[in-house]
């Protein structure tokens, strides 16, 4: 329990003024524009995109500039402004199968239709600090161009869905759940977890992830593959009745492929876990897929013992906004709680000592 | 309307420089911002699940003769959207088509089809081009 306590607006207010001292830096310095973030620190943009659930860029940058960099708290605040817009309606479900591949790689096949596109990538670089990015730089050359391949990109997933080894997915097209409206009901079906993970903490699904291959959870994963471009969302406003386009974002898609023994009525094949994200964000695309997987353990009758097959532990533990509020919470005055426990230990203290 | 929806309010703008004057409107919605939820597909290919919200603003006009245009548009560009609704009131009428046709949307369409393409010749350049030892010998 904590209690409203009086005072502490002129520390308050005083608080917030070198907070935003502190943000602006030595004043020596040029200010950073929204649009430098924007165009510069382009993948903490993304993520903050991603774990904001809101897909606006300029709006994370300006995030992102006004948390100082902290990007939980950049995606806490793009997820309070998103409370203040009306919603419009759904898209219609982005074709990922029709995007207009930047990156597109295999770990699983070397020669697949549409080939290997590696994209602008630090894969291959050697980690090492690039002093010459500190340095005033000449402006940059444009990468080279080659020659378009119009062969279309079939996903992986397909190729071998086609020869009867890759599970299918379901296809109905029922509403799916949604988790800024209703409540979680566990258990939920797919589709909320889905949304949950593709909100959710990069961090926190890495090390999950993680955990399935180490063996927490005995998943064998390949990465089928990976792709990140521009799709196209399409949206069918009721005054028109037919769908437009409302233009491209860009989004990161991973179809982890995995071992599954077969039950009575289905054969040995492969499953998919799926991860998608907004903007280029592999690393928590790939992350997803395997908790995606480890989560549909129940479904395909594996035996659920891990903790990135546990639909509670995940899904309530993955939003890094909603862990942020509970453990930050701590910091609110607690004085009557602990006054109750100082009393209580020291009552026990001295009956001890009697 | 997706071409409009694409282009930015200085594209859209600067193509209007060429086009003759476009009549008076009347707001009926907007222009206003809100949220359009992206839906994604299970699997890529399977049911559809609820991927995360972007920001769309929208706007309705009418104009003098009563034509409805109407305009969704990725974003937070009032006047972006403003702008592509009465195109597309002004697209509905026969005598304006032609010439916004051609000195606005076939314009911006022909450079957003080359930025896209531009896009397609990086990435080809980074496409792996496997040696096997077929080739290597030869």
């Amino acid at each position: 329990m904590y209690v409203a306590v009086k005072g502490g607006e002129r520390a308050i207010g005083n608080a917030h003024a070198w907070l935003d001292e502190t943000r602006r830096g030595d004043p020596a310095l040029p200010e950073l524009s929204v649009e430098q973030v924007e165009q510069q620190l382009g993948l903490a943009v993304d993520r903050v995109m991603a774990e904001g659930s809101c897909h606006d860029r300029g709006l994370a940058a300006l995030a992102v500039k006004q948390a100082r960099g902290d990007l939980i708290e950049a995606a806490f605040l793009l997820r309070a402004y998103r409370t203040t817009l009306a919603r419009f309606g759904a898209s219609e479900p982005v074709e990922t199968g029709a995007m207009r591949i930047q990156r597109r790689i295999s770990a699983t096949y070397k020669d697949l239709p549409g080939g290997q596109v590696l994209g602008p990538t630090y894969d291959y670089t050697h980690r090492l600090l690039d002093f010459a990015l500190a340095a005033e730089r000449e402006a940059v050359a444009p990468a080279p161009e080659g020659v378009a391949d119009p062969t279309p990109m079939p996903r992986v997933t397909e190729l071998l869905a086609k020869e009867g080894l890759m599970r299918r997915e379901t296809t109905s097209e029922a509403e799916p759940p949604d988790l800024t409206r209703d409540p979680l009901n566990f258990p939920v079906p797919r589709a909320a977890w889905l949304q949950a993970l593709a909100r959710g903490d990069e961090g926190f699904l890495l090390g999950l992830g993680y955990s399935t291959q180490r063996g927490y959870g005995n998943s064998h994963p390949f990465a089928g593959e990976i792709r990140m471009g521009e799709v196209t969302v399409e949206f069918t406003p009721p005054e028109l009745g037919f769908a437009i386009e409302l233009g491209e974002i860009v989004l990161t898609e991973c179809q982890m492929v995995n071992q599954f023994a077969g039950s009575k009525s289905e054969p040995p094949q492969f499953t998919r876990g799926y991860g998608l994200v907004f903007g280029h964000g592999e690393r928590k695309a790939m992350a997803m897929a395997l908790v995606d997987r480890g989560l549909r353990a129940e479904e395909l009758g594996e035996p659920v013992d891990a903790p990135a097959q546990s639909q509670e532990f995940v899904l309530y533990h993955c939003d890094n906004v909603e862990a942020t509020g509970f453990v930050e919470h701590l910091k609110l005055p607690h004085y009557v709680d602990f006054q109750s426990e100082l009393e209580k230990l020291r009552s026990l203290r001295q009956e001890a000592g009697r | 309307m997706g071409v409009l929806a694409r282009a930015t309010l200085g594209e859209i703008a600067a193509r209007l420089e060429a086009a003759p004057p476009l009549p008076t409107h009347t707001r009926l919605r907007g222009p206003e911002s809100g949220l359009v939820m992206v839906r994604g597909r299970q699997g890529g290919d399977g049911g559809p699940f609820n991927l995360g919200e972007m920001t769309v603003t929208r706007c309705s006009v009418r104009l003098a003769d009563g034509t409805l245009g109407h305009a969704y548009v990725a974003g937070r560009d009032l006047r972006q959207a403003e702008l592509a609704a009465l195109l597309d009131a002004c697209l509905q009428r026969p005598e304006l088509r032609g010439v916004l046709l051609a000195e606005v949307v076939q314009p911006l369409a022909a450079r957003q089809a080359e930025a896209a393409a531009l896009v397609a010749r990086k990435a080809a350049a980074t496409k792996v081009e496997f040696f096997t030892m077929a080739n290597m010998r030869s």
